[in-house]
């Protein structure tokens, strides 16, 4: 039996854990951010050494001083971020630290035919060794990583949000490529925010909260609402805030506005509307948002605010104009990972007023949102590095709130963010709206479009492909994004 | 092993093989303007002088390649050649018998030297650029204190290093060939070569991979030393003698970096390899040669330099940028 069994006595992240897994079972791990699954995952894979406890891999006690620890004991990782090169090939990639060598030289041939032998071993055979990783998809990169950990013959997997950067059709082959690992006897530990793809890939559920763990559940008795109560020790009501009451009025218009990513477009924000964007990931989505936002802006047609024509062609001056966007690269491109969380959320009135005296009123009213949207910190001046994910949107989401702005871009407002932090965002942006900003909000995840939108329009191939009714189904949404006919849901 | 369109696809013009476009543009036009000038670019002394000019950068520049291509950077090198071009004279001192110590002490003192590096930026965790600038300084205020001028002497044996040659050939050159492709063979063949591009290209990845990189680093700075030393020993040859001030006037530490990233090799590591910095030196000794042959104002010289530098570093950006847009607009 290859179980890993631990547990740890007094440590604050993380106490009296004891998770185990079989040979050929998805044992999903839940738990808010925070809860203690990035540390649990971490000692699992010899990142750091438990305080007290231990780890057994097939009945036998081992010590993972380290990574290579780990994998020599059969341990793989597949970290939410990719540890791979972009720079070097599939196979580079795959044998690194590990280069098969020949007569003091790295046998490339060995490398290559090796590669090749374990992509075909989880069908993965479009992928060639000789393949550089960074001109791969993000999907093609998640096999990459996942045949590294098997060079390793690992025996027991780790994957950590492992469809978090995976469009929605991808997630299938996602699964498709977990269920072979299964059937190959291979131990896997999912940790995972969606509890829709817990329930469709484990076969046992582990709970964690504050460091501990709740409870651990066959998948099979378990339900969603009862899994959310264990995660946040407390029921929720409904998963989304009500919808607008009334149409609003258009605010943003745009008419056959494009650019070089994007098809002319005849689109309208509304105040008072949250405006859901579907589509696959490429579709253009994300680049509608920055196209709004200036960065970069549209190059033909029109598009209004207010009435008045604008065109903003830098983020500085669509932040005058009053528009905002919170970008789906939060650690990249939404805030200054090593700054306070003050700084980070008095960027934007910095930028778009600078002033010399009088900033002082500005820092307190800026106190005061962070208060407001309840940001969790040490204190404002902790780096923002340390908030977990659903604290780090809440200041950048103060940051804008500091703009006064009119129109609201969002673009995957809660994506890695735990389910409770998740409610209180969607209940922000639906707040903004109720007291007339015009929102977009971009989602892979079709609960939350559908949860949060008064309407949607779904991108393809960098132009609209319709508009749906708040009320959509899910297979309408996906029907009109992948192009297919609505009896056959992608 | 591979299929024909595999074949057919892989040779992407990228900015290593962009270097050796240039230096054949430069060469043809270059010898145009020389030859409506009255003179030859491609005469015997011409070639000849170009080709030595470019051995002692070459050396210096395919260590630096290794530190570059790992992360990291040497601005102690140029110390070190003036430091080595004294030991290896003083050691000598005319003598053929000594020919072989005074290797081997160029050999200790600059691996040592490299050691030293190493240990500065991976232990103490010392921005590479502070740590070799002050190993740099510090060598630089033991040479001025010491030396007032050249020193020690290099016998005639010794001195065919500096000035025979095969044909049009100097020695020199082929030595630099020959540690460019043991170089090559280390970056692209071993595993060392592996890590050390990977230690490059992300340090953390590395790390979780397996890598030590902190022993990949230390090794690359001793390579990187190394390399300076050798170039230390050919210019003892040249001169005759050890010269406290000839590595700093020379400029090996600025001009070997400039001669990497003209090869494509990016700055920040990862990405390059020695086919690159060969013609980064090529093209660098090509344009002083040209400049030689026009009797071009020095100070003109240098601004062309400077111009040709920041101008391929510039279209290597755009390259990478275009390449990133259009690898987003197909995701």
């Amino acid at each position: 039996m290859h179980d890993v069994g631990k547990s740890f006595y007094g440590v604050s992240v993380l106490s009296n854990v004891d998770i185990d897994v079989h040979p050929g079972e998805v044992h999903a791990v839940v738990g808010e951010n925070g809860a203690g699954k990035s540390t649990l995952m971490k000692i699992a894979s010899g990142v750091y050494q438990p305080d007290s406890g231990s780890v057994r891999i097939g009945g036998e006690p081992v010590l993972l001083h380290n990574p290579r620890a780990a994998q020599a004991a059969g341990v793989g990782i597949i970290h939410q971020e990719f540890n791979l090169l972009p720079e070097r090939t599939v196979a580079e990639n795959v044998f690194l630290g590990r280069e098969p060598t020949r007569r003091g030289l790295v046998d490339r041939r060995t490398m290559r035919e090796r590669t090749a032998e374990l992509l075909a071993s989880v069908g993965a055979e479009t992928v060639r060794p000789t393949d550089r990783v960074g001109a791969l998809g993000v999907a093609q990169q998640q096999v990459v990583e996942i045949v590294k950990a098997l060079s390793l013959d690992a025996r027991v997997l780790i994957m950590d949000e492992p469809t978090a950067a995976l469009a929605d059709h991808e997630v299938e082959l996602l699964y498709a490529l977990v269920r072979r690992l299964q059937a190959r006897g291979i131990g896997i530990l999912y940790v995972s925010h969606r509890l829709a793809e817990v329930f469709d890939l484990s076969s046992r559920i582990t709970v964690l909260k504050d460091g501990r763990r709740v409870v651990t559940v066959d998948t099979a008795d378990a339900t969603p609402e009862a899994l959310v109560r264990h995660m946040v020790g407390r029921e929720l009501a409904s998963y989304y805030p009500p919808k607008a009451s009334k149409p609003g009025t258009a605010l943003v218009t745009l008419a056959g506005a494009g650019n070089g990513r994007l098809r002319p477009i005849d689109l309208e924000l509304r105040s008072g509307e949250v405006l859901g964007v579907g589509g696959l990931q490429g579709s253009g989505r994300s680049a509608l948002a920055r196209a709004l936002f200036g960065a970069p802006g549209f190059s033909a047609g029109q598009m209004t605010l207010d009435g008045k024509p604008v065109r903003p062609r830098s983020p500085r001056q669509a932040v005058r104009a009053g528009i905002a966007y919170v970008t789906e690269d939060r650690k990249g491109e939404g805030l200054a990972l090593s700054q306070s969380v003050l700084d980070n959320a008095l960027l934007a009135s910095r930028a778009a007023t600078p002033r010399w005296f009088g900033g002082g009123a500005r820092t307190t009213s800026v106190r005061d949102l962070l208060a407001a949207v309840e940001v969790h910190a040490a204190g404002a001046d902790q780096e923002v590095r340390y908030l977990s994910g659903g604290n780090q949107q809440k200041v950048v989401l103060a940051r804008w709130l500091a703009m006064k702005p009119r129109v609201l871009l969002f673009d995957e407002p809660t994506r890695g963010i735990d389910v409770g932090a998740k409610a209180a965002i969607h209940e922000l942006i639906r707040d903004l709206a109720d007291k007339g900003a015009a929102v977009l909000m971009i989602s892979s995840e079709l609960p939350e479009l559908l949860g949060m939108s008064d309407r949607i329009v779904v991108m393809r191939d960098g132009a609209l492909a319709g508009e749906l009714p708040g009320d959509a189904s899910e297979e309408a949404v996906l029907s009109l994004a992948t192009g297919t006919p609505h009896e056959v849901p992608a | 092993m591979t299929t024909l369109s595999e074949t057919l696809r892989r040779p992407r013009i990228d900015s290593t093989n962009g270097v050796w476009l240039a230096l054949g543009m430069t060469l043809i036009i270059g010898g145009i303007l020389v030859a409506t000038d009255g003179g030859s670019l491609f005469g015997q002394n011409s070639t000849v002088s170009l080709l030595q000019r470019a051995a002692g950068l070459g050396i210096v520049a395919v260590g630096q390649t290794f530190a570059i291509l790992a992360g990291s950077l040497d601005l102690s090198v140029a110390y070190v050649i003036s430091l080595t071009s004294l030991i290896a004279a003083e050691t000598m001192a005319g003598s053929d018998g000594r020919v072989l110590p005074a290797i081997l002490a160029v050999v200790a003192v600059s691996g040592a030297i490299g050691l030293v590096n190493g240990l500065l930026i991976t232990k103490l965790r010392i921005n590479a650029f502070i740590a070799t600038l002050g190993v740099g300084l510090l060598i630089k205020g033991y040479l001025e204190q010491g030396y007032a001028g050249p020193a020690g002497s290099v016998p005639v044996s010794f001195q065919h290093l500096g000035y025979d040659r095969v044909g049009p050939v100097p020695v020199a050159f082929l030595l630099f060939i020959g540690v460019a492709a043991v170089a090559w063979l280390v970056i692209k063949r071993s595993r060392f070569g592996h890590h050390l591009i990977a230690t490059g290209g992300d340090l953390d990845v590395a790390r979780l991979s397996g890598v030590r990189t902190d022993w990949v680093l230390i090794r690359t700075h001793i390579v990187c030393s190394l390399c300076a030393g050798i170039a230390g020993l050919y210019l003892a040859s040249r001169l005759g003698a050890g010269a406290p001030r000839v590595g700093a006037e020379g400029g090996y530490d600025l001009e070997s970096i400039a001669a990497v990233v003209l090869g494509g090799t990016v700055l920040a590591g990862g990405k390059g390899g020695v086919a690159g910095t060969v013609g980064g030196v090529l093209l660098l000794a090509v344009i002083d040669g040209i400049f030689n042959q026009l009797a071009v104002d020095p100070f003109f010289k240098q601004v062309v330099r400077g111009v040709v530098i920041v101008a391929a570093v510039a279209i290597y950006a755009l390259r990478l940028r275009r390449k990133v847009v259009r690898k987003a607009a197909a995701a």
